[in-house]
């Protein structure tokens, strides 16, 4: 049935119908009711929810109960998930599967709690140490932050692997309804994993691989993997024009937001379309080939002074991207986003 | 004398999870590591807990513990066993957890996450390994290194001014309520070998009976960091470790306690939906509001405690049942300052894009800075509601149509200036025809739980549908 939520309570509901087991977490806003709803729900229904002394012990603690076979998850805002990134690598090298929730907030340091895209790089890009990766899920709106709560654990289990929510400071304040039924989930067998069973007494959960030979080997195989994902799990939503004069890509809240200014743009006789990434990484790549057609323009628009533009240029390679970015917790205004887009096209004239 | 030493049942055969030479292990000669490792193997056999026991190793020379111990095993980060055996423990409540952890992993790095597993008395069994020097990464100072001794980052001796005392971990994790089991024993000579057995096993048992957190502090030789041979190594600590770490039972109240029973449990999403309070009402009705706009804007702005944020969410909910697409936002941290909160609503016939508000075509404003900082931004068709017992003047470059309504009056007289929201509410539904009065009165019933509050709401709404007829 439906429900009206906040984005941070609907990233809980979608855990628990999910299936998931056991929540780690500490306390920072804007990401705390989160912990709230889940120490609201985990408990009575006999999960487990800590409050972890520190986002370090949470991670770890996660770390564990995933050893464990669990499905399993903690969330956090920027400065948090920061103090995360050593145990997310220790995952990910163990290749164990886990849920993080990032509801961004201003940086660098501790910035303020409005919202901001601006731990692109530290999530998309590891921000741990060494050579791994992590599915990233980013929702532009409440039921689909329900929606892909689901589907990370799903993904996790699949490919033993971390993933994360990027979510931020308005998604996660913001209420919408959502409609909760039962889901088909597919949880999977893990015979790797630690318990009381005497199958379980030769199963290992490490990263470490003391011989030079064992370790490319397992980094190798770490990134087959990836391969695979990046393969069949990238994904965008487009939106608007068919034959756009012009495109216009941004993720989360601020695809949402491009959306109504496609609309706006459509109105005023301009075909403009949206690019709308809803996996960060693996990064929809061929999406933007297959949209964009030479010469037509990009306005590419983030929370942060640049940093998604890097994986849309990444992407168009030769093709002239152009970066608009709002910074400090200020969201753009719908003018400034269609004003914005008819700059770019007079630039791509003037060219 | 064969028997002593026997392999334990709870060791592997052969090493088979490490690399090379399989049949040694990697400890040096006279290390206290192997007859530690050795005594806790036993101790699982004899039990005849070596299916439940699960061992999280950390970093540092304990690192490779899963090499001998035939068991379920994990590594963690270094400092992080207790958080890492916490979430094992909790996952596993039939588990018997073993953080295996050194001086610098649980008495630096990691102290944290050691006390407070401790301090929530987690079913879990640590062993502290002092040998108060970091042995793997090359004999630096470690938090329990004495005063006066030499390391690779003291070499002229560690100093109190510059490095502080030595730390006494079981001091002070005996000094928490928690812990049942806590001890500090010696590996060096066979009288402290026969007590630190003794001690362990009754660690073990206290873990088979769920009886909480037991904490033994192993003092242990590392001849190579030491730079001493094996002989000298166990002498010296008899003659001087054990001076600052003296040995002994500090506290062993498991008896006296229940055990500690945690649920991990998986269950059916019919749990989950009644824990949520899902109940399928099939009230939502399939039939849209008919709105003078595809998409309606709204912005409900007042000071705190005036309900904006709730006038906000009951717009929306009530549009939620009558199948709309909505949206709900809350004004947010600077926002808040200066006297205006506000919430922003989006009801639209189709999916909505942006939920932020910039002009709204419907503004709600309960005092006068909302009228000023939100009234010129409604454009002519838009619809402006402000309260005109707080507002006397308005501003003049007003564009939309504006309807002073006396709110907080009206409130005050139906029981309380609180439900001025309610009044609006009730104005606005019968000025749009958006909403019928049933349909709130409905919903306010179902809103409030105090019947006193749903009298004061009911008045309040029924105040604010009259007034629309007035105007
Ligand atoms: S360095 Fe010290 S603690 Fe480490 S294995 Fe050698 S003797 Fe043991």
């Amino acid at each position: 049935m439906k429900k009206l939520v906040k984005g941070n309570e609907a990233v809980v509901i979608g855990a628990l119908v999910a299936g998931c087991d056991a929540y780690y977490g500490y306390p920072i806003t804007p990401a705390s009711e989160i912990a709230h709803a889940a120490s609201e729900y985990f408990l009575p229904l006999g999960k487990i929810f800590v409050q972890a002394e520190c986002e370090v012990g949470a991670i770890n603690m996660v770390y564990g109960s995933a050893s464990s076979g669990l499905r399993t998850m903690t969330a956090s805002s920027g400065p948090g998930i920061s103090l995360k990134m050593e145990g997310i690598s220790y995952l990910a090298g163990a290749e164990l599967p886990c849920v993080i929730v990032d509801v961004q907030r201003v940086g660098p340091g501790l910035g303020n709690i409005g919202p901001e895209q601006s731990d692109y790089f530290q999530v998309v890009k590891g921000g741990g140490h060494g050579d791994y990766r992590a599915i990233v899920l980013a929702p532009a709106s409440v039921e689909e932050t329900y929606q892909m709560t689901i589907e990370a654990f799903d993904l996790a289990d699949k490919w033993r692997t971390p993933v994360f929510l990027l979510t931020d400071a308005t998604l996660g304040q913001m209420m919408e309804p959502i409609d909760i039924r039962q889901e088909p989930t597919q949880r999977s067998d893990k015979p790797w994993a630690l318990d009381t069973q005497p199958e379980s007494n030769n199963n290992l959960i490490t990263s470490i691989y003391i011989d030079f030979d064992d370790m490319e080997t397992h980094i190798n195989q770490l990134h087959a993997k990836y391969k695979q994902i990046t393969d069949s799990e990238a994904r965008a939503e487009v939106y608007g024009a068919d034959v756009p004069d012009i495109v216009l890509t941004g993720y989360g809240i601020t695809g949402r937001m491009l959306r109504s200014a496609v609309d706006l743009l459509n109105e005023q006789g301009i075909n403009a379309a949206l690019v709308r990434p809803q996996t960060l990484w693996p990064f929809p790549a061929k999406v933007y080939q297959e949209i964009v057609k030479p010469g037509v323009p990009v306005l590419s628009v983030e929370l942060s002074r640049g940093q998604f533009v890097e994986d849309v240029r990444l992407s168009l390679p030769g093709h002239s991207v152009k970066h608009y970015g709002r910074v400090g917790g200020n969201l753009p205004e719908m003018g400034e986003l269609v004003e914005q887009a008819k700059l770019c096209l007079q630039e791509a004239k003037n060219d | 004398m064969t028997k002593v030493f026997e392999k334990s049942s709870a060791f592997f055969d052969t090493f088979e999870r490490k690399p090379s030479m399989q049949k040694t292990t990697h400890y040096c000669p006279g290390c206290g590591h192997g007859t530690l490792n050795k005594i806790i193997a036993d101790q699982v056999a004899e039990l005849g807990i070596q299916d439940r026991t699960i061992y999280v190793g950390p970093v540092g020379c304990g690192v490779f513990i899963y090499y001998y111990f035939e068991g379920a095993c994990a590594s963690a980060a270094h400092g992080r066993a207790s958080a890492v055996a916490t979430g094992i423990s909790r996952a596993n409540p039939d588990a018997i957890t073993v953080s295996y952890q050194g001086d610098g992993d649980l008495a630096a790095i990691g102290t944290s996450n050691a006390i407070h597993a401790a301090n929530r008395g987690e079913n879990m069994i640590v062993f502290f390994v002092n040998n108060n020097i970091y042995g793997m990464t090359g004999g630096q100072m470690a938090p329990t290194t004495l005063i006066d001794q030499t390391s690779a980052t003291s070499p002229t001796g560690r100093t109190v001014k510059n490095d502080g005392f030595p730390l006494q971990m079981a001091e002070i994790i005996a000094g928490l309520e928690a812990p049942t089991l806590v001890a500090r024993v010696g590996v060096n000579n066979p009288k402290n070998i026969r007590q630190a057995i003794k001690v362990i096993k009754r660690g073990f048992e206290i873990q088979r009976d769920k009886k909480g957190y037991a904490f033994i502090e192993v003092l242990s030789q590392c001849p190579t960091n030491w730079k001493k041979n094996p002989v000298e190594s166990c002498k010296w600590i008899d003659e001087v470790v054990s001076k600052q770490y003296p040995f002994g039972v500090f506290k062993d109240i498991a008896d006296e306690r229940e055990a500690v029973e945690r649920s991990c449990e998986r269950v059916e999403f019919a749990a989950v939906s009644e824990q949520l309070g899902l109940v399928d009402t099939e009230k939502e009705s399939s039939q849209q509001i008919e709105m003078l706009q595809d998409e309606l804007r709204f912005k409900f702005a007042g000071f705190g405690g005036q309900g904006v944020l709730s006038l906000g969410m009951m717009m929306a909910k009530l549009a939620m049942q009558r199948n709309m697409q909505v949206t709900w936002l809350p004004s947010y941290g600077p926002e808040m300052r200066g006297g205006v909160a506000n919430s922003s609503v989006v009801v639209s016939k189709n999916t909505i894009g942006s939920p932020i508000v910039d002009n709204p075509n419907v503004l709600v404003a309960l005092n006068r800075p909302s009228l000023v900082k939100f009234g010129a931004l409604v454009p002519e068709d838009g619809l402006i509601i402000y309260n005109s017992s707080l507002i006397d003047q308005i501003p003049a470059d007003l564009k939309g149509q504006a309807y002073a309504l006396p709110a907080t009056d009206l409130a005050t007289e139906a029981g309380s200036a609180k439900a001025a929201n309610v009044v609006v509410l009730g104005f606005f539904a019968k000025k749009t025809g958006m909403f019928s009065l049933d349909e709130l009165e409905g919903f306010l019933r179902e809103t409030f739980k105090k019947q006193a509050l749903i009298d004061i709401n009911l008045k309040a709404v029924k105040a604010g549908w009259q007034a629309a007829k007035e105007v």
